[in-house]
């Protein structure tokens, strides 16, 4: 794998040898229409792998296909060399190694913030209540959003929703974690509080797949970015390379609407 | 007007005492009935889907008389299905409340699958991102958020359920209507007198039911 930035800094961490995530030759249709297109694309440990593309290119599918809240009509995934299994127990398990951020949050409303965090390792990996409560709260502090345990999902800005659905999904302990349009949902001014909690968790080399339309997050953040358009990957390359000398129109057209105004 | 009540030849209360108890029996069985059935028509069990479905759609078209008029005759007398007790006034109550139970638990199923497509489908895919089976989606995130979304339907059930306890005079238990038409045949002048009494009760019965269910519904509404 090639794709290892630059931009990172110097307490970087290389890519762990061995892929996490193999897609191959995956195709879906949507009706008539065909969203995702012969995709291949590897995600190896520890790389931080930005997805970036016009709204409709399948990009959300892709991330929503690799736990498999979307299926697919042919090809393969395979997550840490597991291929992807049918619906039923073994999916759930392989779902519990990958975590999912969501752009709409989809916290439980009915339930406290802690009890968000807490609910997975309660009921799928069988922690006693105490032990997590404890991560609970040590991981809601790293995200920022202590002080907010034992208050319910709509008392909280977008912003701090959005970390807590960060906490939920880092409470399983996930070998990668899915993020769909994190930010698209927020206010501008809560943006900021949601990357630099994602910038944090790269940076700590957690494997990461993010669909997102901040550039900036990107730049800094990404070992590599896939550009995708009409359901097909354009161009991959490292975020240097691409926002600077992208190869194809399509990602020059896509750049020159999004950078220069 | 309403000297019959001094009598001494009535028991209104245990006749409404048995109401009381048909209602609490029957609406405790069809909220757990009615919860499985909803659980059938929304679960990814092709076979289960198709029950669920069916009997919905044949319980609740058929009068409730028909119902517990059947469970007496066709289960009892003729199958000879005695529910545990050989007193045959027991039995007629234990068949009244399966017979509510079974028409009941139809209109319970619907008013939850109602308030389970008012939960978000972010909600199940959260859930099942995390690695939750289909039960415990079901059962930890959308039959409680369900639930809160329909109490004030369930209301409407509950109090429909409470006057439909009627019908088990049909069959013989001596609930409060077995107890008026005895009074109608006795005090054939006192007839205004006789339904202003059993409507009075079964208005002292149903009348908060509403209300306390109101207030619960907006205490418990899920925040969004």
């Amino acid at each position: 794998m090639s794709g290892v930035s630059v931009t990172k800094g110097a307490e970087d961490i290389v890519p762990a040898a061995g892929d996490l995530v193999v897609l191959s030759q995956v195709n879906k249709h949507f009706g008539a229409l065909h969203v995702l297109q012969d995709i291949d694309l590897t995600i190896a440990r520890g790389e931080v792998v930005v997805v970036i593309g016009p709204s409709g290119s399948g990009k959300s599918t892709l991330c929503r296909t690799i736990n498999r809240l979307e299926t697919i009509d042919s090809g393969s995934i395979s997550i840490d060399g597991k291929p992807l299994p049918q619906e039923g127990r073994e999916l759930a398990r392989l779902r519990s190694d990958v975590g999912m951020v969501f752009q709409s949050f989809n916290l439980f409303a009915h339930k406290t913030v802690l009890e968000n965090v807490t609910l997975g390792q309660i009921k799928v990996r069988r922690t006693d209540k105490k032990a997590a409560e404890e991560k609970a709260r040590t991981l809601l502090d790293r995200v920022g959003v202590a002080s907010q345990a034992d208050k319910y999902p709509a008392q909280l800005s977008g912003g701090q929703q959005q970390r807590v659905a960060i906490a939920r999904a880092l409470a399983m302990d996930p070998k990668v974690i899915l993020f769909d349009e994190p930010t698209s949902a927020l206010d501008p001014e809560m943006i900021n509080e949601v990357l630099e909690v994602m910038q944090q968790l790269a940076r700590d080399g957690m494997t990461m797949v993010v669909v997102t339309h901040e550039m900036g997050f990107a730049r800094s953040a990404a070992n590599r970015v896939v550009f995708m358009a009409d359901g097909k990957i354009v161009e991959e390359a490292a975020p240097e390379a691409f926002f600077n000398n992208p190869r194809s129109d399509r990602a020059k057209d896509f750049l020159s609407k999004i950078l220069h105004h | 007007m309403f000297d019959f009540l001094d009598s001494g030849q009535y028991d209104l209360l245990e006749a409404f005492w048995v109401t009381v108890k048909l209602t609490v029996y029957s609406a405790i069985g069809s909220l757990i009935w009615g919860t499985l059935l909803a659980g059938m028509r929304v679960g990814p069990v092709p076979m289960m889907r198709a029950f669920g479905t069916g009997y919905v759609n044949v319980v609740r078209n058929t009068p409730l008389t028909v119902i517990i008029v059947a469970c007496s005759l066709a289960l009892n007398q003729t199958l000879g299905v005695t529910l545990g007790s050989e007193d045959f006034k027991v039995i007629g109550f234990r068949l009244a409340v399966l017979g509510l139970i079974a028409y009941t638990g139809t209109f319970v199923c619907e008013a939850l699958r109602s308030g389970i497509n008012t939960v978000p489908v972010g909600q199940a895919e959260a859930a099942r991102a995390l690695g939750l089976s289909f039960t415990q989606v079901l059962t930890s995130i959308i039959l409680p958020q369900a639930f809160r979304s329909v109490v004030a339907p369930l209301a409407n059930v509950l109090i429909a359920l409470t006057k439909n306890t009627t019908v088990a005079a049909a069959i013989g238990v001596a609930e409060a209507s077995l107890l008026m038409k005895e009074m109608i045949e006795n005090e054939a002048d006192a007839i205004f007198a006789v339904f202003s009494v059993f409507a009075f009760g079964f208005i002292v019965l149903t009348l908060p039911t509403g209300l306390v269910l109101g207030w619960v519904a907006k205490r418990v509404a899920v925040k969004r």
